[in-house]
């Protein structure tokens, strides 16, 4: 299958391809790779392309996946509208 | 390994140094990082760049920068898209107070060239539409303020530096500067010496640390300063919209995300960069006050970062005369992003003694040495 047909990232369209051209290009962390290509960015914060791409700078590198440091999780964990966020804190009072 | 400059930060204040030593001849300049590229406060910022401010030193930084951002994507040769967008800033004026303040702001930035002009309520509302206009009693606007992606941006000058034969080393800390008969001999990390007469510290929140490695006393403190981004949603808003007193900036970026942020009251001087719940509730409120539809849009994620905070506000770009061969690029506070190709620019033609393309003495660390009358910028959030 054609690299670029390979989805690794959902919610920004990233592909195996673009991953692989910038671990040429010398990003070979996650949080490098994320900023140059909005993987993790998006709605999902990671959940899908996070172990896909460490998998791939693994194999890059020729180590094993578990001495690939994981991305850094911020909150919120899911989406939530701003104003039921005011809504919940004009309550609390 | 020797080198001719070491550079200690790769922010986006690094990168254009770094750069602009090389353009202007020089060799062998190695520049250190103790984590990944825009990692510090460039990583993490809003991003925007503006030309209304109150003092002097921030608008003509200001202007020159954004002049450059319009070719930078040419004069960098950058094989990718820096994202910039200029379709201004809109500051609101929530009080007859800040009204008359904004009107001297607007003549001291059309004495400098900058286009930016008041505006009644109506004429926000026809550029912004889903201001509420209850929040708000005048504007001002300049059209060619505007927002880059930072990590595109700083990517654009860490590659034309590297091609300019610059050495990047990421991932390697900082821990001491050497020094004998009060000259600079060093540079130590925790791997490796590079033998050195000159530094440059554009370490951004550990600014003051690095100084106190040649016993300068840097009057830089670091402040975390939180940001949240919503779901990318269709083109709403062109504008940057953004309230002192209201304590809040909002912007659409092209990619449809909403980023917005404002100041935690009373925020100790410390590294913290954590996120908060009480941020969450304070930015919820005042963008539902000011911005009421965007409160539909989801909240993606939050984080924070530090403004290495000045006395002044204004950028500290200088030479430093207790420490031969030590020079500063630091205490940007909130706006060091936007200033970037002008910091580069000065700092290299203060360093290889060229005659210098704007007055830098508003910069000069003496100014806070001398017991002169500081003139604070309070055009902030
Ligand atoms: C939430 C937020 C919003 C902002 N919004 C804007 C905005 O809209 N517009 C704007 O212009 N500015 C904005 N700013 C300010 C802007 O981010 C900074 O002024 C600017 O990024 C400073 O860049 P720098 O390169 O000087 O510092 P940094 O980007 O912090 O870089 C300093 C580097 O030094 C490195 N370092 C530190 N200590 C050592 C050591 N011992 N050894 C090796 N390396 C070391 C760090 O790892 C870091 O990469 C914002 C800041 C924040 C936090």
């Amino acid at each position: 299958m054609n690299k670029k047909d390979i989805i690794l990232c959902r919610c920004e369209d990233v592909s195996l391809a673009d991953v692989e051209r910038l671990l040429h290009e010398g990003y070979h962390t996650y949080e490098e790779i994320k900023r140059q290509l909005r993987v993790g960015m998006g709605p999902c914060q990671g959940q899908i392309c996070g172990d896909l791409i460490r998998r791939e700078i693994a194999r890059y590198l020729k180590e094993n996946i578990e001495s690939i440091p994981t991305h850094k999780t911020r909150p919120l964990t899911i989406g939530v509208k701003i104003k039921s966020i005011k809504d919940g804190a004009d309550h609390e009072r | 390994m020797n080198a001719d400059v070491v550079i200690i930060g790769s922010g986006i204040s690094g990168a254009s140094i770094a750069y602009n030593l090389a353009l202007r001849g020089l060799k062998n300049i190695v520049v250190i990082d103790k984590s990944y590229p825009t990692s510090g406060s460039t990583g993490r910022c809003g991003a925007g760049v503006r030309q209304q401010w109150g003092t002097k030193g921030n608008c003509i930084m200001a202007k020159h920068s954004i002049e450059f951002f319009e070719t930078a994507q040419k004069t960098l040769d950058y094989h990718e898209d820096i994202e910039f967008k200029q379709e201004g800033y809109l500051i609101l004026a929530t009080t007859i107070e800040e009204e008359k303040e904004f009107a001297e702001n607007i003549l001291l930035q059309n004495s400098l060239n900058i286009p930016a002009r008041q505006l009644t309520k109506e004429e926000a509302l026809a550029i912004v539409p889903h201001l509420n206009p209850d929040a708000f009693i005048s504007a001002t606007f300049c059209p060619t303020d505007g927002h880059l992606n930072p990590f595109k941006m700083t990517d654009a000058y860490y590659q034309a530096a590297k091609k300019q034969g610059v050495l990047f080393r990421f991932f390697e800390e900082v821990t001491a500067i050497e020094r004998y008969n009060g000259k600079i001999q060093a540079v130590i990390t925790q791997c490796d010496r590079y033998d050195t007469s000159v530094v440059v510290n554009a370490a951004g929140g550990f600014a003051r640390e690095i100084a106190e490695m040649v016993g300068v006393d840097l009057p830089v403190y670091p402040e975390n300063h939180e940001i949240l981004v919503t779901e990318p949603v269709a083109k709403m808003q062109g504008p940057m919209v953004m309230s002192f007193s209201k304590n809040i900036y909002c912007q659409q970026v092209p990619h449809g995300s909403f980023l917005m942020g404002r100041t935690t009251p009373g925020q100790p001087s410390n590294h913290d960069i954590g996120s908060s719940w009480q941020f969450l509730d304070e930015m919820a409120k005042t963008v539902c006050d000011i911005l009421p539809k965007i409160g539909e849009l989801r909240v993606i994620r939050q984080w924070g970062g530090s403004y290495a905070v000045s006395p002044d506000h204004q950028p500290i770009i200088s030479s430093v005369k207790q420490q031969a061969g030590f020079y500063l690029a630091c205490g940007f506070s909130g706006h060091g992003f936007m200033f970037a190709p002008m910091t580069g620019i000065l700092l290299s033609e203060i360093m290889l003694d060229l005659p210098p393309t704007l007055d830098v003495s508003e910069y000069d660390l003496d100014r806070f040495t001398q017991n002169q009358k500081i003139v604070k910028e309070k055009s902030v959030v």
